[in-house]
C-alpha cells in the first residue's frame, strides 16, 4: 500500500465539477414536481370527500323513520264481514281459492281507518280537540293496509286489542324530525296545528319514536304513501339488468376479443373494425337509450320499461369496455408461452383456451366488474327505453316493467314533498355508492388474489 | 485432488482414458528398455530386431497421447488439475517417445558390435545401471500416476547415482582403449550405448518433474536443491 | 484420473478405440456404422415480408445423432431451425420455399397436419418456458392433447419416465404438484425437454438451449443430450463452438443465411475447407 491518496486527472475533475453544477436544478425540478403531484391529490381527494361528507350527511338521517305504536282495537261493530271460510271435505283448491278472495274483498271494504283513528284518539291526551281528517294525517295512509293484514292472517284478532307498530306520514317524519322550520305560519304548514300539537304529546309520551327505516329496502315505491316508499323495486329492476349485462356482454365481449386477436387474419377490415369498437366506448350513454328505444322497443317489440330492454342496451354499452380490455389483456401474455404451446402441437384453439386465457383470467374479470358496476350507475340510456316510469311493483321477470337504482334516485329527486324526499334520495345515493364500492373492492381483491397466485 | 466425477461423463472417461494411454506408454517403454539392454549384452540379432520394430508402436502412441490432449483443450476447456493432467501427459508422452527411441539405439548398436566380448564386471555395470534406470522410469511413472510429489523429489535426486554410474563406466571403457587399441571401435560403440542409458534416466528425471508440477502446480527446480542439501546433512 | 498404482492392462485395441473415441465421438467404430437420414432439405428459403433470411439450404440430418448448426448472430441457423417442425408459420409474412423432408414425407404438403408434425418433431427453446401450470400438468399437457394416454394409470407413467430420461425426476418427485415456474433455470430447461419428450417425438430440434443457463447447467444439459442421442434425432443450434464440438457429430456451418459448410463434427473444427468457416472457428475477422 502506498502513503499517496488518489488524486484524479484534470479532466475527471471538471466532469464532475460539471455534474455537481446541474445537480441542484434537477433536485429543485424534482422537488416541485413532487410537490404538484401532491397538491393535485389533495385537491382531488378533497373534493371528493365534500361529496362523500354532504351525501352522508343528508342521508343517514334518511336511515331512520318515525314510527308510531299504538293499541288497536279490532272493533266487531266496525269489522262487520261474515267469518272467514275453512276448507270443506270435497272442496276444489279453485272454489276455496274463490271463496276466500270473496271474503278477503269483504274485508278491504270496511273502513279500516276508523279503527286506527280510535286507536289514535285513545292514545292522545284526554279530550284533545282534533278532528278525524286532521288526525288521520299523522300516520301514513297505508296504516290501514298494515291493520288490514293483521286480520286477514288471524281473524281471531276480532274483539281483540294489539299493540301495532305504524309508520308515521312524511309529514310526521319531517314535523318530528325537526326537517320543517317551526317558525312557519299555518298556511306553509303541511300539516294542520292541531296535529302538529299532537305529535309533539306522542313524542313526549314515546308513542312516536324513532326507528330504522327497513321501508327503504323492504317496500316498493310509493306515491300514496311516501313515507313508505323504498328501494326494493328499483334493487330488483338493477340486479336483473346486471344480470343481463353478464350473462350477454362477458361471453359476447370475451369471445369477440378472443377473435379479434388470435384468429381474424390482419386486414384493413379488421383494423377498421378495431377502430370502431375504440369509437364505441366513447359515444355518450344517451345515444345508446336512442338506439334501444328505437331498435329493442320499435322493431323488436320489447315491453317497453322491462329489465330486458334495459339489460340489453346495458350489454351494448360494456361490450367495448370489455372487448378493449380483453383484448389488451391478450396482447400482454408473452409469446414465449404462445411459442410453447404451438410447439407441443397444440392447435390455435387449444393454444388459447388452454393457456392464454388462464393467463389472463383475472385481468379480463377485473374489467367484467368494472364493466357491470359503471352499467349499475347509468341512467340516460334507461330514461329512453321507459324506465322513468312510476313502477310500484317488484319485477319477478326480466320481461316485466320495473326500475333501476339510479333512476328511481332521479324520480325521487323531482318528488314535492322536498323536506322528506331529499334526504331519502341521498340515502338512496348512499346505496347506489356503497354497491359500487363494493363491486370494485371484489374487482381489487380478486385480482391481488388471482395474480399472487400466478 | 477431487475424487468427484465431472457431470459429463464423457469427460471423465476422456481423462481416463489419457492416463491410462501414458501407463501403456510406459509399459512398453519398460520392455523397450529391458530388450535393448539385454540385446546389448547377449548380442541377440532376433531380440534387437524386435525392439526395433516395436519403436514404431511407441511413437505413434505418442502422436495419438498429443491429439488426443489439444481436441481435449480444444473443446473441454480444462482448469486446474485437468488442464496440469493434460499438459503434463503431452510432455511425459515426449519423454517416454525419447526413451523408447534411446532404447531403439541400444540395439541398433548391438547390431553392429560383432563377436566381442568383455570382462563380466563390464557387463554387470551395465546392467546396474539398466535396472537403476529402469527404477527411475518405473518411480517416475508411478509418481506421475499417483500425483505423488514426495516420490517424484526422490526420483531427482537419484540422477546423481546415474551419473556417477556412468562416469564409472566410461572410465573403465577408456581402460579397455587404452590397453587395445583393436578395441577402440567397439569400446566407442559401447560408450555411446552408455550415454545412451544415462540419457534414459535423464529423462526419467524430466518425468519426475511433470509429476511434481501435476502433484503441486509448481516448477520444481528450487526445490530439489533444497532437499538435497537436506539429504546432504544427513 | 484414479489409477492404480500399477498399470491398468488394456489391449491394444481397446486402448485405440477408446482414445479414437475420445478424440471424435462420431469414428468411435461402432458409431461407424452410418446412421440413416432422416431430414433431407433441398433449396430451403425463407422470407420475412421483403427481406430474404435463408438462401438455398439443402442439407441431410442422420438419425440418432447430434447435429450442430453454429454461426454469428442473425445468420439464419434459429430460421432454418423453426423451419423443420413449422414454426414459421406463427410468424406474420413469414414464406418458406424449397422442400423439406422427414421420412420421405414433404412436411410443407398442403395437406399435411402441422399438429401431427409437431407431435414428431419436438422443440425446446432458448429461454426455459414451462407452462404456469404444476410439474406434472406440464409434461402431461402433450400426452393428454394428443390422446396418448388411455387412463390416469398411463398418463402417470409417461409423466414419470419423462421425467427420469429427462434427468430431473429425483430432484421433483415429491412436489410434482407445485408450479412448473418455480424450479431454477436449469431444472426449467429439463422440464421442458421433459414435456417435449412425453409426446415421444422422434425428432427433437433445441434453439440455444443452454445459453440462458450457468455452467453447471450446461454441463447437466450436455450430459442429457450424450443420453438421448442414443434414442432421438437431435439438431441443435448453438453460438458456443466448444458446446458444437463436444457434443455433436456433424456441424454445420451458416452465415447471412447461407449454408457455407457441413460435415463431420471432427473435420469442420480440425480441418475445415472454407476459409471462412476457419476465420469463424478462430474468432478471427475475415
Amino acid at each position: 500500500m502506498t502513503d499517496q491518496s488518489y488524486s484524479a486527472p484534470a479532466d475527471a475533475v471538471a466532469r464532475r465539477a460539471a455534474v455537481r453544477a446541474g445537480l441542484k436544478r434537477r433536485h429543485l425540478g424534482e422537488r416541485i414536481f413532487r410537490v404538484s403531484g401532491i397538491v393535485a391529490i389533495v385537491l382531488a381527494l378533497g373534493f371528493v370527500a365534500m361529496l362523500f361528507t354532504d351525501v352522508l350527511r343528508k342521508g343517514i338521517p334518511a336511515f331512520t323513520q318515525a314510527n308510531i305504536t299504538l293499541d288497536v282495537t279490532f272493533d266487531p261493530e266496525v269489522i262487520k264481514v261474515d267469518p272467514a271460510p275453512v276448507r270443506t271435505e270435497g272442496q276444489s283448491d279453485a272454489e276455496y281459492r274463490a271463496a276466500r278472495l270473496g271474503w278477503e274483498r269483504q274485508v278491504a271494504m270496511l273502513n279500516w281507518n276508523r279503527i286506527i283513528e280510535a286507536a289514535l284518539r285513545a292514545a292522545a291526551p284526554e279530550g284533545f280537540e282534533i278532528d278525524s281528517r286532521q288526525i288521520l294525517t299523522i300516520p301514513e295512509t297505508d296504516a290501514r293496509h298494515r291493520v288490514r293484514e293483521i286480520f286477514v292472517n288471524d281473524p281471531s284478532v276480532l274483539g281483540q286489542t294489539r299493540t301495532v307498530t305504524l309508520l308515521a306520514s312524511a309529514n310526521t317524519d319531517n314535523w318530528a324530525k325537526g326537517n320543517i322550520n317551526r317558525d312557519l305560519g299555518d298556511a306553509q304548514q303541511q300539516l294542520s296545528a292541531p296535529a302538529r300539537t299532537l305529535i309533539d304529546a306522542f313524542e313526549q309520551e314515546g308513542i312516536i319514536t324513532q326507528g330504522v327505516a327497513w321501508s327503504l329496502f323492504t317496500n316498493v315505491d310509493s306515491r300514496s304513501s311516501p313515507a313508505a316508499a323504498g328501494l326494493l323495486g328499483a334493487l330488483m329492476g338493477s340486479l336483473w339488468m346486471m344480470l343481463i349485462v353478464v350473462v350477454l356482454a362477458v361471453p359476447i365481449g370475451v369471445g369477440s376479443a378472443i377473435y379479434l386477436e388470435e384468429f381474424a387474419p390482419k386486414s384493413r377490415f379488421t383494423d377498421l373494425i378495431e377502430v370502431n369498437i375504440n369509437n364505441l366506448a366513447a359515444v355518450p350513454s344517451i345515444v345508446f337509450g336512442l338506439l334501444g328505444a328505437a331498435v329493442f322497443i320499435n322493431w323488436f317489440h320489447l315491453p317497453l320499461s322491462a329489465p330486458l330492454a334495459g339489460g340489453l342496451v346495458l350489454t351494448l354499452m360494456t361490450l367495448p369496455t370489455i372487448i378493449i380490455a380483453t383484448r389488451a389483456a391478450l396482447r400482454g401474455v408473452s409469446p414465449a408461452l404462445r411459442q410453447a404451446a404451438l410447439g407441443m402441437g397444440a392447435s390455435r384453439t387449444q393454444m388459447v383456451f388452454h393457456h392464454v386465457l388462464p393467463v389472463t383470467f383475472p385481468s379480463i374479470l377485473t374489467a367484467t366488474i368494472i364493466g357491470v358496476a359503471q352499467a349499475l350507475g347509468e341512467t340516460a340510456p334507461l330514461l329512453l327505453i321507459g324506465m322513468n316510469a312510476f313502477v310500484a311493483a317488484v319485477p319477478a321477470t326480466p320481461v316485466e316493467q320495473a326500475t333501476a337504482l339510479p333512476v328511481q334516485i332521479f324520480l325521487w329527486q323531482a318528488n314535492e314533498n322536498r323536506n322528506f324526499f331529499e334526504a331519502r334520495t341521498s340515502a338512496a345515493i348512499m346505496v347506489l355508492l356503497a354497491f359500487m364500492i363494493t363491486l370494485n373492492a371484489i374487482a381489487i381483491f380478486l385480482r391481488s388474489r388471482l395474480e399472487k397466485r400466478a | 485432488m477431487s475424487n468427484a466425477e465431472h457431470i459429463v461423463t464423457a469427460y471423465s472417461e476422456e481423462l481416463l482414458t489419457l492416463a491410462q494411454s501414458i501407463a501403456e506408454m510406459g509399459g512398453l517403454v519398460e520392455a523397450a528398455i529391458e530388450n535393448g539392454t539385454k540385446a546389448l549384452i547377449t548380442l541377440d540379432r532376433e531380440l534387437a530386431d524386435l525392439t526395433i520394430i516395436a519403436d514404431q508402436r511407441i511413437d505413434e502412441m505418442q502422436r495419438r497421447i498429443d491429439d488426443m490432449a489439444v481436441s481435449m483443450i480444444a473443446r473441454r476447456q480444462p482448469m486446474a488439475s485437468d488442464l496440469r493432467a493434460i499438459i503434463t501427459a503431452i510432455h511425459v508422452a515426449n519423454d517416454l517417445e525419447r526413451v523408447g527411441d534411446m532404447a531403439k539405439q541400444l540395439a541398433r548398436r548391438s547390431l553392429k558390435l560383432e563377436g566381442i566380448s568383455l570382462q563380466p564386471s563390464f557387463y554387470n555395470g551395465v546392467k546396474n545401471m539398466k535396472a537403476l534406470v529402469l527404477r527411475q522410469v518405473k518411480d517416475a511413472l508411478d509418481a506421475y500416476a499417483n500425483r505423488d510429489a514426495g516420490g517424484a523429489v526422490e526420483v531427482c535426486n537419484r540422477d546423481d547415482e546415474v551419473d556417477a554410474l556412468h562416469t564409472s563406466l566410461f572410465r573403465e571403457l577408456l581402460t579397455y582403449m587404452m590397453e587395445d587399441p583393436r578395441n577402440i571401435t567397439t569400446c566407442t560403440h559401447l560408450l555411446f550405448c552408455a550415454k545412451n542409458i544415462e540419457r534414459i534416466g535423464d529423462h526419467a528425471t524430466n518425468i519426475a518433474e511433470r509429476a511434481y508440477y501435476l502433484a503441486t502446480g509448481k516448477q520444481l527446480t528450487a526445490e530439489v536443491q533444497q532437499l538435497q542439501r537436506q539429504q546432504i546433512k544427513i | 484420473m484414479d489409477m492404480l498404482a500399477g498399470k491398468v492392462k488394456m489391449t491394444t485395441q481397446t486402448l485405440d478405440a477408446a482414445m479414437d473415441a475420445a478424440m471424435n465421438p462420431a469414428a468411435n467404430p461402432a458409431a461407424l456404422i452410418e446412421h440413416p437420414i432422416r431430414l433431407t432439405a433441398r433449396d430451403v428459403t425463407v422470407h420475412y415480408g421483403s427481406k430474404q433470411a435463408l438462401h438455398g439450404i439443402s442439407i441431410d440430418i442422420p438419425d440418432r445423432a447430434v447435429t450442430a448448426f453454429i454461426g454469428p448472430s442473425g445468420c439464419g441457423k434459429s430460421t432454418f431451425l423453426r423451419c423443420i417442425n413449422r414454426m414459421n408459420d406463427t410468424i406474420e409474412g413469414a414464406r418458406v420455399g424449397g422442400r423439406i423432408e422427414l421420412d420421405g414425407e414433404d412436411i410443407y404438403a398442403p395437406d399435411l397436419d402441422v399438429v401431427e408434425l409437431r407431435a414428431r418433431v419436438g422443440m425446446v427453446f432458448q429461454k426455459p418456458n414451462p407452462f404456469p401450470k404444476s410439474i406434472y400438468d406440464n409434461v402431461a399437457y402433450g400426452p393428454r392433447i394428443h390422446g396418448l394416454a388411455r387412463n390416469k394409470t398411463d398418463l402417470d407413467e409417461i409423466v414419470v419416465n419423462s421425467l427420469r430420461k429427462a434427468g430431473l425426476f429425483e430432484e421433483v418427485k415429491d412436489r410434482l404438484a407445485e408450479p412448473g415456474t418455480g424450479l431454477s433455470g436449469g431444472q426449467q430447461q429439463r422440464l421442458c425437454i421433459a414435456r417435449a419428450i412425453a409426446v415421444g417425438p422422434e425428432v427433437i430440434l433445441m434453439d440455444e438451449p443452454c445459453s440462458a443457463l450457468d455452467p453447471i447447467a450446461t454441463a447437466i444439459i450436455e450430459e442429457l443430450i450424450d443420453e438421448l442421442r442414443t434414442n432421438y434425432t437431435i439438431v441443435i443450434v448453438t453460438h458456443s463452438m466448444q458446446q458444437a464440438a463436444r457434443v455433436s457429430q456433424k456441424t454445420a456451418f451458416f452465415h447471412l443465411g447461407n449454408l457455407i459448410e457441413k460435415g463431420d463434427t471432427e473435420d469442420i473444427f480440425t480441418n475445415p475447407v472454407n476459409k471462412q468457416t476457419q476465420d469463424y472457428i478462430m474468432g478471427r475477422i475475415g
